[in-house]
Parts: C-alpha cells; sequence; structure tokens
C-alpha cells in the first residue's frame, strides 16, 4: 500500500534527532563557524549520548551512521523500513541543526559508512567504534575516482602507502582514515582499494587544514602518506583484484553515502524554509495552498516553488533508501536523490536568503550560513554533473565508454 | 479586461483605430496609417467574396475552429434523470487504512488496475490519439472500451453499482497517470464521466446519488463534465463569477464555465458557483433551459473537445446543491491532483520516446545521446519526473487515509506545472526540427503539459 508518510516506528528517532539538533547543535552552530579548525568539544557528550542509545536499541543509527546489507536472508518477508530510512530521516534533522556539526560527530564519519558497507565480518566487529575519515580525492583527481594515483605496494604481511589526499573530512580528528588507493595502475579501477590506517600510523601526516566557504565546524583535511605501513588485513574487503567487478566494490560505498548527503541538503534546506516562512508571516505575507499562486504575493509565489521543489528531493532521498532498506537496486535513484537535493539545496537556501534581504544576509541570522553551507552538498559524494552522468547513463543504457 | 457576461463573452471593443482586444493585441497598440491601409487590405482578402466570386480557390473548412464562428449550440437534449432517494446523506467509503510503514508499492488491486489501463493506454488509446488531435474529438469506440474496463465508476461505492470500498484517491491516481501515458487528452475525454460520478460519490446526498448514479453504472454511461474553470485570467477557484441565487424551489445560476470536456455531448454537469458569498457545486442537467454550449478548442487537450458553458438564468430544482464550501474546496484540490497525476503519465510519455530517439539519432558519426548536453536533459526529464510522481502519490495516499492534503495538492501542483513544462520542452528540443511536426507526438505533448496549472476542475480522483 502507498504510504509516504514518516513510518511510525521512526518517528520517535526523528523527534529525538530534531530535539538534540535544536537545543545542542543549533547554539553553538554560529560558534563554530566562526572559530573554524576549534574542536566542537560539545560534541563529545552527543557522541556519548547517541552512543547510549544505540546500544539501547532504541535508534537505528542516529549520525551519518554505516548502511549495509546483510547478506543473510531476512526472515521477514515484505516491505521493511529500516537502518537506511532512520539514517536519513535522523540525518535530516540533524542537519536542520547544522551540517557541519553532524560531519564532525565522532564516530560517524563517511568511513564508517565505507567500513559497513564494504568491510567483512571480522573487520566490522575489528573497526567497531572507531571514527573513521574518508580519503579519496586528490590534488588531481576529483570527479574521475578511477584515476587514483595514490599507490599500495604488498610488502611481505603489510601494504606501504604513498600520496597525497586531500578534502578528508575530520582528517584530523577522526581515529583512522579510510584510504583509496591502487594495488596496480596498469589494471585500472578494478585495482583501487580501500585501506584502513590508524591515526597514529608515522608514515600518515596532516599537511594542513583547509579555509572554506562553508561547514566551518567540520575540518577538511590535507593527509600526506609516505611509505606508509598498514597490515594486510586493514584492506577492507577482498584483496583479489577482480577486473570482471571492476570498480563496483568501492563505488557500491558511495549507493549508500548519496542518499546521506542527499538528506543532509533536504535538513539543511527546511532550515532556511522553516525561517523564512516564519520571516514572511511576520512582513505580512499570507501562504495560501488553495489559492494560485499567482493571486498570491511574489514572496508567497516564490516560497511554494521552492517548497514544492523540497518536497520532490525530500521524498526522492525517503525513496533511495526505502530502496535499500528493502534490497532493491538504488544506484540510479541515489544518484537521482543526489542530483535533485544538491541542486534543490543550493536554490532553496540562496533564495531565502534574497526573500530575507538583508536580514537574512546578515550574521545576525542562520540563513546567510545556510546560503553557504549547502554548496558542498552538489560537490561531494559526487558533484551534480557526476550523478546525472550516472542517471544519464542507466536511463539510457550506455556504458562509461559510449557516454563519457 | 475581458467580459464574463452572458451576453459578451470576451467582446472586446474594438475599432479600425484601436487594435486591441483581438489577435492577441493589447490595448496599447495603435494604428497608424499605413497599419489602417494594411488591416483594410487584409479585410479584403480574408473577405468570403472573394471565394464568391471564383476568386480564390476555396479552402477547407474544419468545423471545429478556432474562430468565434465556432459551433454554437444548445444544451445537449439527453435523457431525463428520474428522481428518487431521499436528502439524506449518501453513502460514503471509509478511508484507506495505514499500514504506518512508508511503501511504495501499489496494492495487488491497484497494480492490477493500473496494468490493465496502462495497456489500454498502450493499444488503444495512443494509437488513436494523432487522429483524435485532428478531430478534435474522442473516437466513440475508444469512448465505449474506456467504459468496459471500468472508468466511471472507479470512485463509485459498490453497494451504489461502483467498485470502490473505501477511497480510492491512490487508485485513481495510478488510472489518470498511466492512462496520461497513452494521451492526455482522450484520457480527460475518458476520465470525464468519472469525474462527475465521483463528485456524486463523495458529496452526494441519498437523493442525488439514486437520481444520477445509475446513469453511470448502467451501460449507457452519459457524457458529464466538471465545470470549474473560467475564462478569465488569474482565475480563482475559490472565488468563482458565475453566481447561484436562491429562487423559488431552487436556485438560478448565470455565468461561463471554460475547460468543459466534450461540452455538447454532456448530459449532465456538475457546475462551481458562488451562493451567498461562498463558492458551491452545482448539478445541472443539459436539457435546462438558458444553456448555451460554444465550442473552445484550445492549444492542446484537442481530443476532449473542450468548450465553454454559457449560463444564462438557468433554472434548478433545490436537489441541485451538491456538498457544502468545505467540499467545493475539497474538490478543487482533487481535480488538481488528477492533473497532476495526468503530468506525470504524460512527462513518463515524453521520456520513454525521447529515451530510445537520442539512442538512434546520429549526428558527428555517433548517436546524441553519446553528448553530455543531450543525455544531461534525458537524465532531469527522469529525475524530475520521479519528484513529481512521488510528490503527487504522497499527496494522493493521504487523500485516500482521509489525511489533511492541502499542503500536498498545492506542492504537486506547482511542482507539475513547471517541470512538467519543461519535460514538454525538452522533449521536444531533444527532436530538434522533428519535435515540431507532428510526424512526432511529442508537440502534442508539449502542448498537452501546458494544460497543468491552467485547467481546474474536468478531472477528479
Amino acid at each position: 500500500m502507498i504510504n509516504l508518510e514518516t513510518p511510525k516506528k521512526i518517528r520517535p528517532l526523528v523527534d529525538q534527532a530534531h530535539q538534540v539538533a535544536m537545543n545542542m547543535l543549533r547554539p553553538i552552530s554560529r560558534k563554530y563557524d566562526e572559530a573554524e579548525h576549534s574542536y566542537p568539544k560539545e560534541l563529545d557528550m552527543l557522541a556519548a549520548m547517541i552512543d547510549g542509545i544505540s546500544e539501547s536499541g532504541a535508534t537505528g543509527g542516529a549520525g551519518a551512521a554505516g548502511v549495509r546489507r546483510d547478506e543473510k536472508p531476512e526472515e521477514k518477508k515484505g516491505n521493511k523500513n529500516g537502518a537506511n530510512l532512520a539514517s536519513v530521516l535522523s540525518i535530516m534533522e540533524m542537519c536542520w541543526g547544522d551540517v557541519g556539526l553532524l560531519l564532525s560527530m565522532p564516530r560517524q564519519g563517511l568511513g564508517n559508512s565505507a567500513i559497513a558497507s564494504v568491510a567483512n565480518d571480522e573487520q566490522q566487529e575489528r573497526f567497531a567504534g572507531t571514527w573513521a575519515a574518508m580519503a579519496i580525492t586528490e590534488p588531481g583527481t576529483g570527479s574521475d575516482s578511477a584515476n587514483i594515483q595514490t599507490t599500495a605496494r604488498k610488502d611481505g604481511d603489510e601494504y606501504v602507502l604513498n600520496g597525497e589526499k586531500i578534502y578528508v573530512t575530520s582528517g584530523d580528528r577522526a581515529d583512522s582514515v579510510v584510504v583509496w588507493a591502487t594495488l596496480d595502475k596498469s589494471l585500472g579501477r578494478s585495482a583501487i582499494k580501500s585501506f584502513v590506517v590508524k591515526k597514529d600510523n608515522p608514515g600518515m601526516r596532516v599537511e594542513r587544514l583547509e579555509h572554506k566557504l562553508g561547514i566551518r565546524a567540520s575540518d577538511t583535511a590535507v593527509i600526506m602518506f609516505t611509505d606508509c605501513r598498514v597490515p594486510a588485513e586493514d584492506l577492507l574487503g577482498s584483496p583479489e583484484i577482480d577486473t570482471k567487478q571492476g570498480f563496483a566494490g568501492a563505488m557500491a560505498t558511495f549507493d549508500n553515502t548519496r542518499p546521506l548527503v542527499a538528506a543532509m541538503a533536504v535538513g539543511c534546506a527546511r532550515a532556511s524554509l522553516d525561517l523564512t516562512r516564519e520571516i514572511l508571516t511576520e512582513a505580512g505575507v499570507v501562504i495560501d495552498y488553495d489559492k494560485p499562486a499567482f493571486s498570491q504575493s511574489a514572496a508567497a509565489a516564490t516560497f511554494l516553488q521552492l517548497e514544492a521543489d523540497w518536497e520532490a528531493a525530500y521524498l526522492l532521498t525517503l525513496q533511495s533508501a526505502w530502496m535499500a532498506d528493502n534490497r532493491k537496486p538504488n544506484s540510479m535513484q541515489a544518484s537521482m536523490a543526489k542530483a535533485k537535493a544538491g541542486r534543490m539545496g543550493s536554490d532553496v537556501t540562496l533564495r531565502c536568503v534574497e526573500l530575507a534581504g538583508t536580514f537574512g544576509y546578515s550574521e545576525v541570522e542562520l540563513l546567510e550560513k545556510w546560503g553557504r553551507d549547502s554548496k558542498i552538498l552538489d560537490i561531494f559524494e559526487g558533484t551534480q554533473q557526476i550523478q546525472q552522468l550516472i542517471v544519464a547513463r542507466r536511463v539510457l543504457g550506455l556504458s562509461s565508454a559510449e557516454l563519457k | 479586461m475581458s467580459s464574463n457576461s452572458v451576453n459578451e463573452p470576451l467582446k472586446l471593443p474594438w475599432s479600425l483605430l484601436r487594435a486591441g482586444g483581438r489577435h492577441g493585441l493589447s490595448d496599447a497598440e495603435k494604428r497608424d496609417p499605413i497599419g489602417l491601409a494594411v488591416a483594410a487590405l487584409n479585410r479584403i482578402a480574408s473577405s468570403d467574396l472573394l471565394d464568391s466570386l471564383g476568386l480564390r480557390k476555396a479552402s477547407e473548412r474544419s468545423v471545429y475552429r478556432v474562430t468565434s464562428a465556432g459551433f454554437r449550440t444548445a444544451g445537449n437534449v439527453g435523457r431525463t434523470f428520474a428522481r428518487a432517494g431521499r436528502a439524506t446523506q449518501g453513502n460514503r467509503v471509509p478511508a484507506t487504512r495505514n499500514t504506518g510503514l512508508f511503501d511504495l508499492t501499489p496494492s495487488e488491486d491497484e497494480q492490477m488496475l493500473a496494468d490493465v489501463v496502462g495497456e489500454f493506454a498502450q493499444e488503444v488509446v495512443r494509437p488513436a490519439a494523432s487522429d483524435a488531435n485532428e478531430a478534435c474529438a474522442a473516437p466513440q469506440e475508444m469512448l465505449k472500451a474506456s467504459l468496459e474496463i471500468g472508468l466511471p465508476i472507479l470512485g463509485v461505492p459498490e453497494e451504489l453499482g461502483g467498485i470502490a470500498t473505501e477511497r480510492s484517491a491512490m487508485a485513481g491516481t495510478l488510472v489518470h497517470e498511466a492512462l496520461a501515458t497513452g494521451d492526455m487528452g482522450l484520457a480527460v475525454a475518458a476520465l470525464s464521466p468519472g469525474a462527475v460520478a465521483t463528485a456524486l460519490s463523495l458529496w452526494g446526498t441519498d437523493e442525488q446519488q439514486s437520481t444520477y448514479l445509475p446513469a453511470f453504472t448502467g451501460d449507457e454511461v452519459p457524457a458529464a463534465a466538471l465545470a470549474l474553470s473560467e475564462p478569465t485570467a488569474l482565475f480563482d477557484p475559490t472565488t468563482p463569477a458565475t453566481v447561484a441565487l436562491a429562487q423559488g424551489n431552487g436556485y438560478v445560476l448565470n455565468g461561463v464555465k471554460s475547460g468543459v470536456v466534450r461540452g455538447a455531448d454532456a448530459e449532465l454537469f456538475v457546475v462551481g458557483a458562488e451562493l451567498d458569498g461562498k463558492p458551491r457545486l452545482f448539478i445541472v442537467e443539459s436539457s435546462a433551459d438558458g444553456i448555451t454550449i460554444e465550442s473552445d478548442p484550445s492549444m492542446g487537450l484537442r481530443a476532449a473537445s473542450l468548450s465553454r458553458l454559457v449560463l444564462k438564468d438557468v433554472a434548478v430544482e433545490r436537489i441541485a446543491l451538491l456538498g457544502d464550501a468545505s467540499d467545493y474546496l475539497e474538490c478543487v484540490r482533487f481535480s488538481r491532483l488528477a492533473w497532476c497525476a495526468l503530468a506525470v503519465g504524460t512527462g513518463q510519455a515524453v521520456l520513454d520516446y525521447v529515451t530510445p530517439y537520442v539512442k538512434e539519432r546520429h549526428a558527428f558519426g555517433e548517436p546524441i545521446a553519446h553528448r553530455q548536453s543531450v543525455a544531461f536533459m534525458v537524465a532531469n526529464i527522469a529525475i524530475e519526473l520521479q519528484g513529481m510522481r512521488l510528490v503527487t502519490y504522497k499527496a494522493a495516499s493521504r487523500v485516500a487515509q482521509g489525511l489533511p492534503a492541502e499542503r500536498e495538492i498545492a506542492l504537486a501542483r506547482r511542482l507539475c506545472a513547471e517541470r512538467g513544462m519543461q519535460i514538454g520542452l525538452d522533449g521536444v528540443q531533444l527532436l530538434g526540427g522533428h519535435g515540431f511536426v507532428k510526424e512526432h507526438p511529442v508537440e502534442r505533448w508539449y502542448r498537452d503539459l501546458r494544460a497543468i496549472g491552467v485547467m481546474e476542475g474536468a478531472v477528479l480522483v
């Protein structure tokens, strides 16, 4: 039966996340936007609290937790609402609070998502509780992540990593970094593997932290790997180079993380919409759902358009998570959600600044901050253009060689 | 600017000097001497005198024309609807039950219905679409066949001879979508009687249901139209200019409704009019005195034979008043939702058409689909279309569950009007010059998709 309401059993989690966002993240939102690179110490307490909630089994993941498709056949037949839906819904709430702080949440890094997605059972257990950042991008490699130059050379029971990684979210704060490196450049994308590198590894050095347009609460590191020796068992998944499977293994992570980033854009944009609705209402603007938009003020008509686009992005995000919960292949839907949410996020937050005038532009309120924070969400985990490319290939049935 | 009076529908002041008010010209336009000469020459050139003198080959003239010389007729003298039942609340189906789970899978019944209608759309509707567009009429065989698959009784309670056991807004949405993948104009023509039957089912008294519904559940289903639109700029259905006055034992209606589906054939109308300052619905039989139907061919939806319904001192009995003012508002919303479903169906038709086209069409030595500028357009059609679909489904499912849905329907309408039109535009653009000619259906879909956000009434879920 078609029903797109928030699932009953996830509602308490969403309410909880909303309270945390409102009472913990919003009060420190501006503070860490201004104090870039300083560690939001308040989050340690929050992380401990979230751990407590998770252990009690009350939540299905309150932060950017890993999402995983169990290999074991489910006993329960029929429609499932599981960890993926719970994750995107709670991330929306947390990012309604603050995207940068959500990204800084201890033990909730994107690297944790990678571990959850591709690690074997033994590794899952061993890396439980670690805070893992994700290192993919290099100075010369952005969207074409198959072109990774960082190398991993097998030496006895260890791999030796060499290369430079940039844009590593929480790269300085996390306990470990999931690094993407190639075992053999000549074998192309299928030779790309990911490794968990612990923070105390002497071969790994944080070079510097970036100064950014938005999500300034989240630190973004440049990391150098110089003859960095990693135990062989810290290679995530299978060490075999399977040319048939190609890049799929590594890319599987993205199918799981893209809905999460889409959820971030949905949450951030809703913060803007909520506040703007109130500002407009105070200014005497009536937003009427029954009257034709053109018979209302331009501000009301604009707001309706923004809210309509928001609703589409929100539901595309839920769809991709719901498909993951029900083990339907969701690669295309994940990219659809990310593409729509990414552009909607920018459009909505920037329009809201415009609607609120210099009040919206001023640091007195957070509208201008959300207008800056939203931009990264249309870039990382695959830019708008990469998402369109993925969707286009799927819809048209074209290979990456045919549609470059 | 435009007049709504019964005597002079949309006749605007016109003189040789002032060009405005006709031919898409604004009042700001003035004729100078050269303009006057050209205008006079044009009048001679278009005069029938030339033809009667044999000075010009007689050109073919279609019956159904865009000019004011289109047909103008009294209402269809159809059947008489024998009064029955009592003026108590009619039969109502219950809301659907919520499972509490997020789910995008239609129920088995809904899926079966959507499959049947989808097949009908591909095998019967699509092949008939081009001719129906030219003829400005839906073929009788197709309309007959649409009765067999149960379109008019989808929203009618089982106890009254229909098939609904619970609120059918979701099933209706899926059916509208599926039918519009064939052709939006024909879909509207086929769905129009069901809109009236659904309105009677949702808001009718026992008397209204007993009097009118048997015609829709029988073999000879009448053409019928839900008439909410009016031909004015910025038309707001919550404040119709058509008025009803209580008089004697009934009401008297005056006004002009537009976007009336198959007006000349219709035997029954549900009309929106203001009564005591509140918008209300009225059931009007086509045989009533004072009804004039004018052809009103429009940009698209031509197979739906859009017309104007001119009401001049039309007297109706007390039984005519359908539902209350809040039911009227619901009617507006549920109709908008049905248009959203049609937009999704036609959008899907566009996507399904351009996808193989851009892979087969070669330019610069390779399929144009291999170019990002082309491929990304297709991707965006797919993305926005799925967004439209989900927002529409959410609204429909809320309606089916009896939850408030004014917000969701408003958002679906905004999205489908905006993004749906963009899909129509891109569909034509992707075919280039081929998209502009009638050899391909995309130009028709482009015209049809402009109806979203414009039309009120006509269809209902």
